[in-house]
């Protein structure tokens, strides 16, 4: 991912795509970096991974990265960025926030759909390619996208924009966010959860992406659990067959001398997670034929007991662990 | 009140569906909670307990919907054999298809010629197609469709995956005041439309403003628009009419809502926000669902099971410390959920809970939609005994 600016972050709804998001965007931050996660669904994800008060429309640094980095925030006022390209090629002047108070601004990008997509990753894009003193103000730009449903909708700007007039301000700039779009770039990562369904719609996301000639980067696999069983008692306990009196005995010599019913418990217990565990490896035999060898894999644990800002750094760590950094220099090409 | 004497109130979900009162149930909450599934289980097993059920359900997986004999979007519900059991009704399945359903209001309330002049305008394919919000007003309106008839004794509404529960009740009031046209008249002819008050407040900057979204969408785009307005202006009394009828049937005491969400601080917060708007709308909440919960089997605690997986040794020892450990991450997982649990119970101490253990694999058969069904209905001692917290 060494040449990508933008990463895309996608998954269903439940797979912790935000979460993701703030980890990889501290990852790409480590050793003195500078990355901005964006969100653009008007949901205040970022504030709550964070445990900030709501973002406004204004990127604001939000956390500092392993090694000196920085992490900045934008969330993305679809509203907002209408009114600032009106501004920019048309005075509006006090009328803009009337216009906004009285549904004007909301109507006009409901009434195309298509433009609020434009807008949203046109603002998107003016922050990938900012330039300051000859340099990129940022090294990286994380995207949290919206669920794997609407994503390809939501890239294709290409289709988005048979709804706006051929000529005009924002069709010129849509053309650049299609070109940064389709290029090496721009990778798009895919959150999922080793579960049926999730792991269905990311492989379908994968097909719709290409087809959209949209490259997806990594496959994240998040909540990775740990499993316990050796290997080989896998099948047999997610059948049911697990030796009580081994597991009594095996306790027994631990110091734990519990009564029947708990052991039963623990041994319930053992059987549900067998379970878990032997979907988990068909959920990623699927991936794995699915995705083949091409598309990178990174994993994530699950943390028990719940996201906060230190497990965001955790999980940023083991993202570099695996890999994860900007190894791109910040200088613009000529 | 000190926390020791409030308890968390468990949901009696078979008392709801057995009451002949109980005429629909809808199923909210937030995208990725299982609302689908727990649609087709309460469903299944109203049928199974004697009555006449319909589930309408929104956008059920693959497997799911073939379970159901929901193998082509059909928008009439069809009926699922196999029902079983002594005195066991009926269940009939449906999946919305919001274009056919927009469709058939459009014939419904023009005749013949502007019927279809209004469904090639390319507009109204946006409209039908795309269109946040679209599918939550024909959700509500076939609902709406399905309460006008007799057939069914009980109704189970799923809800579209939105990313707000609340988009269900916000959206038909969205897509009324869009059809309404009057944003439309404005900027298609802003000096006529609006009235001289309107004129004098925004000035010059409204037909700058209205100039300036013709220049991006395009003439064409605002021409069709338009048309579209002017073709629908007189059927629309009769959308807005039965859109608000429909809300006043949600608003009825026949009608129980249930919010689903799981054991996830931002679930669990969309759900916080739905169950106040109910109550802010006085619409009827029966309770909670939370689904896919990690319930300790075995009272032991985390810290103790991974002191003793530490000094295992000898026979057996490799197996009980694996059993140890995976305990103690499940205790610690249980922990956490009882934590969101009374936080949000702490909040809203009113709202009755049931919990549904998760179930290992995908949920994609009847027997399967069964054992949900057994989860939902399954008292719960250990929620009874859950002191609530203070809200943070």
């Amino acid at each position: 991912m060494s040449d990508v600016r933008l990463h895309v972050v996608s998954g269903k709804g439940g797979t912790g795509k935000t979460t993701v998001a703030a980890a990889l965007a501290l990852a790409l931050a480590a050793g003195g970096r500078r990355t901005l996660l964006i969100e653009v669904e008007g949901r205040q994800g970022i504030a709550q991974v964070f445990d900030t008060p709501p973002l406004p429309y204004e990127e604001r640094k939000i956390a500092v990265a392993p090694g000196g980095g920085e992490v900045r925030a934008l969330a993305v006022d679809v509203e907002a960025a209408l009114l600032e390209y009106f501004e920019m090629f048309y005075r509006l002047g006090v009328a803009g926030r009337t216009l906004r108070r009285m549904g004007a601004i909301e109507f006009a990008t409901t009434l195309a759909p298509g433009l609020r997509d434009v807008l949203l990753t046109g603002k998107v894009k003016e922050c990938v390619s900012r330039v300051r003193d000859g340099k990129r103000v940022y090294d990286a730009v994380v995207l949290d996208a919206p669920p794997t449903g609407r994503l390809v909708n939501f890239l294709d700007v290409t289709k988005a924009m048979a709804d706006l007039a051929k000529a005009g301000p924002i069709h010129k700039q849509a053309e650049g966010v299609v070109r940064l779009l389709h290029s090496p770039q721009t990778a798009v990562h895919l959150v999922t959860l080793l579960e049926e369904l999730p792991v269905t719609e990311t492989m379908e996301a994968a097909e719709e992406l290409a087809a959209a000639d949209l490259r997806t980067g990594a496959v994240i696999v998040n909540k990775v659990r740990e499993q316990w069983l050796p290997d080989r008692s896998v099948a047999p306990a997610a059948d049911g067959r697990v030796d009580a009196a081994r597991v009594r005995n095996g306790l027994a010599a631990a110091g734990l001398d519990l009564p029947p019913e708990v052991v039963d418990g623990l041994v319930a217990e053992t059987v549900e997670h067998a379970v878990r565990v032997a979907a988990e490896s068909s959920a990623a035999a699927r991936l794995d034929a699915a995705t083949g060898p091409d598309l990178g894999r990174l994993e994530l644990p699950q943390v028990l007991g719940g996201i906060d800002l230190g497990s965001l750094y955790e999980l940023a760590d083991t993202l570099t662990e695996q890999g994860v950094g900007v190894r791109h220099t910040d200088e613009v090409p000529a | 009140m000190t926390p020791r004497e409030r308890r968390i109130e468990p949901l009696d979900i078979d008392a709801l569906i057995d009451d002949p009162d109980t005429r629909i149930v809808v199923c909210c909450g937030s995208g990725g909670v299982g609302k689908t599934t727990t649609s087709a289980a309460l469903a299944l097993r109203a049928a199974e307990r004697g009555r006449t059920v319909v589930v309408l359900t929104i956008d059920p997986a693959k497997r799911l919907a073939q379970a159901l004999g929901l193998s082509e979007l059909s928008n009439e519900p069809g009926r699922v054999e196999a029902v079983a059991g002594e005195g066991a009704g009926q269940l009939h399945a449906m999946m919305l298809d919001m274009r056919r359903t927009f469709d058939d209001m459009v014939h419904a309330h023009a005749e013949g010629d502007r019927a279809e002049k209004i469904i090639a305008n390319p507009f109204y394919q946006t409209v039908s197609s795309s269109f946040s919000g679209t599918q939550e007003y024909m959700a509500m309106e076939k609902l709406g469709q399905l309460a006008a008839t007799t057939d069914w004794d009980l109704i189970v509404v799923d809800t579209p995956p939105s990313r707000s529960a609340l988009d269900f009740l916000d959206a038909p009031q969205r897509m009324s005041n869009f059809l309404d046209g009057r944003m439309i008249r404005l900027l298609s002819s802003p000096a006529r439309a609006g009235g001289r008050g309107l004129r004098k407040i925004v000035g010059a900057g409204f037909g700058l403003f209205a100039k300036a979204v013709s220049t991006i969408l395009g003439g064409q785009f605002l021409a069709d628009a338009s048309a579209f307005v002017q073709a629908f202006d007189t059927m629309f009394g009769g959308f807005r009419e039965r859109a608000t009828a429909t809300y006043a049937l949600l608003r009825s005491p026949g009608t129980a809502f249930l919010v689903v969400a799981t054991p996830e601080p931002d679930a669990l917060r969309e759900a916080a926000y739905f169950v106040d708007r109910l109550s802010d709308e006085e619409m009827p909440l029966a309770g909670l669902v939370l689904n896919r919960t990690h319930p300790v089997l075995a009272p032991l605690s985390a810290a103790r099971a991974r002191a003793a997986a530490e000094s295992a040794t000898g026979q057996g020892a490799r197996l009980a410390a694996a059993v140890l450990r995976l305990h103690a991450d499940r205790a610690e997982l249980a922990e956490r959920e009882d934590r969101l649990l009374s936080r949000f119970a702490g909040a809203h101490p009113h709202v009755a809970v049931t919990r549904v253990p998760a179930v290992g694999g995908d949920v994609s058969d009847l027997e399967s939609l069964r054992s949900i069904g057994d989860r939902l209905a399954a008292p719960d001692d250990d929620l009874a005994a859950t002191p609530l917290r203070e809200a943070r």
